[in-house]
């Protein structure tokens, strides 16, 4: 069997995955820095990058809709192929994110802080690292990499509900700041879903791997444990 | 027939359960008891050994779909299980093939009764120069059946359980030559089926049909595994993986891995098995 024409279809959808992350993580550090820094001059092209990660999107989704139908791929190839299929939305969606926080920057930048700088950053640069590992392990089919982003969510969620719980500490102390507060809680959340997102491509790139889906091991051990029974 | 089966050791990786995530096919058909297997088979034709050790079983009321590249052994074991491989000179054969608890191989079987239990359908339909009744009809006719009646029953239920029946129930005593390709080889399988066996072997059936035809021959597998077991030669990897609850890989004459369908077309465990399905060689 001639896999050439397969395997030069599987490398485009693999770099076009690649170009959409990269993509993201710049859009992550444009959104970081139009914060710390406290200006408005990326957000623009953070939201100009946001439309090409979707247009990128729709351009691969329909690459893999093709590949399965055209090649029908097995194992290996198939996983790869539908869990492409799956990783492409949470790229999308982790640029909807950005988007969502670095629209808030103009507004917030310009208004008393609410939440100490450096707890926004630390949520920022978690998510942003769970983000970039997440992507060094599709690349390099590392599954340690991946299973240790799976278990950094928690300490983003945590992080997460420690600025939620200062925010509505501010709320309630001070009324004049809930506007601001509210603002930065949308804020926070997306830091939070794009950990979220991360976690999903770290699950994705197990099964890749190792051929066994890794989302909801809850669920699973259950399962394990009603059989074992 | 007994219902006294035998557990040798099979090749399945992960039998009966899994537990490495929720099972994908019907949990009946991973626990349903084996109806046919070997042990130990090696096959030579004259110096050279064409079967390697073949540990293998069929459960009962399921597809099995045997894949791997020319010249594997896949057609050779099929051939085993009904011995075929005696009509061929200077062939040996060492182990066992059970049905059930009957070894098939020990000396005094009636091979012919035994073929009465395991149908085949070939690869090129092969229907009889005669009407399409009479080709249905035959297999009994040499039973020595002569009751009208029966015969009569016979044919309607074999037709019909081959998905036949409606496209030729009024032309019965016109020549099955003149059917398409993909009614003669439903003619065959009605054929085949109007014994009455315990097991169906086939050996590409759809690989001179075209999609509608192969399409109506696969949704008739699905259909014929309630009452029959199925093992089929196949050398279309989607074909395997749509109509078969079990697929076992050979190469070089050696059964590689045997697991269920969807384990082997997503991720099986030999290494030889991914690069067969995926095209890296073969």
């Amino acid at each position: 069997m001639n896999r050439s024409h397969l395997d030069s279809e599987l490398r485009l959808i693999k770099d076009g995955l690649l170009a959409m992350a990269g993509m993201a993580e710049e859009m992550i550090k444009l959104t970081m820095k139009a914060y710390s820094e406290k200006t408005d001059q990326p957000v623009e092209l953070v939201l100009d990058m946001d439309n090409i990660l979707d247009e990128m999107e729709i351009r691969l989704d329909q690459a893999c809709i093709d590949l399965l139908a055209l090649q029908s791929p097995m194992a290996s190839d198939l996983r790869f192929a539908t869990s492409a299929i799956k990783i492409l939305p949470d790229i999308e969606r982790v640029g909807d994110h950005c988007a969502n926080i670095a629209r808030r920057a103009p507004l917030l930048n310009h208004l008393q802080q609410v939440l100490p700088l450096g707890l926004l950053e630390e949520l920022g640069s978690e998510a942003s690292s769970m983000m970039r590992r997440s992507v060094e392990a599709f690349v390099a089919y590392d599954s340690n990499l991946a299973r240790q982003v799976i278990k950094d969510d928690d300490k983003v969620d945590e992080l997460y509900h420690h600025c939620y719980r200062e925010l509505l500490r501010q709320m309630v102390s001070d009324p004049l700041c809930i506007e601001r507060a509210s603002h930065l809680i949308i804020v926070i959340k997306n830091w939070e879903r794009i950990a979220d997102m991360a976690t999903n491509i770290a699950e994705e790139v197990l099964y890749i791997i190792e051929g066994v889906s890794a989302k909801h091991q809850h669920l699973r051990s259950e399962t394990t444990i009603e059989r074992e029974g | 027939m007994t219902e006294t089966i035998a557990q040798p050791e099979y090749r399945f990786t992960q039998m009966p359960i899994r537990t490495d995530g929720p099972p994908l096919t019907d949990p009946s058909v991973q626990s349903a008891p084996i109806l046919v297997h070997t042990e130990s088979l090696n096959l030579y034709y004259g110096q050279k050994q064409a079967l390697f050790d073949i540990n293998i079983g069929f459960p009962k009321n399921t597809v099995t779909a045997l894949i791997g590249p020319s010249g594997c052994g896949k057609s050779t074991l099929l051939r085993c299980l009904n011995r075929m491989n005696d009509l061929i000179d200077d062939v040996r054969i060492e182990g066992k093939v059970l049905l059930g608890d009957q070894n098939l191989y020990a000396p005094g079987v009636d091979v012919i009764g035994l073929r009465k239990r395991m149908g085949m359908v070939f690869q090129k339909s092969n229907p009889f120069p005669k009407s399409i009744y009479e080709n249905v009809a035959y297999g009994l006719r040499i039973q020595g059946i002569k009751d009208r009646s029966v015969i009569q029953d016979a044919v309607e239920r074999s037709l019909q359980g081959a998905g036949l029946w409606d496209e030729v129930k009024d032309r019965l005593n016109e020549s099955g030559l003149g059917l398409s390709g993909g009614q003669q080889q439903r003619l065959c399988i009605a054929r085949a089926l109007a014994i009455q066996p315990e097991v169906v072997l086939m050996d590409e059936p759809c690989s001179a049909l075209d999609p509608i035809a192969t399409a109506k021959i696969e949704e008739l597998i699905f259909e014929l595994k309630k009452k029959f077991t199925i093992i089929t030669v196949t050398h279309n990897m989607q074909q395997a993986a749509r109509v078969s609850d079990f697929t076992a890989f050979f190469w070089l004459g050696k059964l590689i891995e045997l697991d269920l369908t969807e384990k082997i077309f997503t991720n099986p465990t030999e290494q030889l098995t991914e690069d067969y399905i995926t095209g890296r060689f073969g």
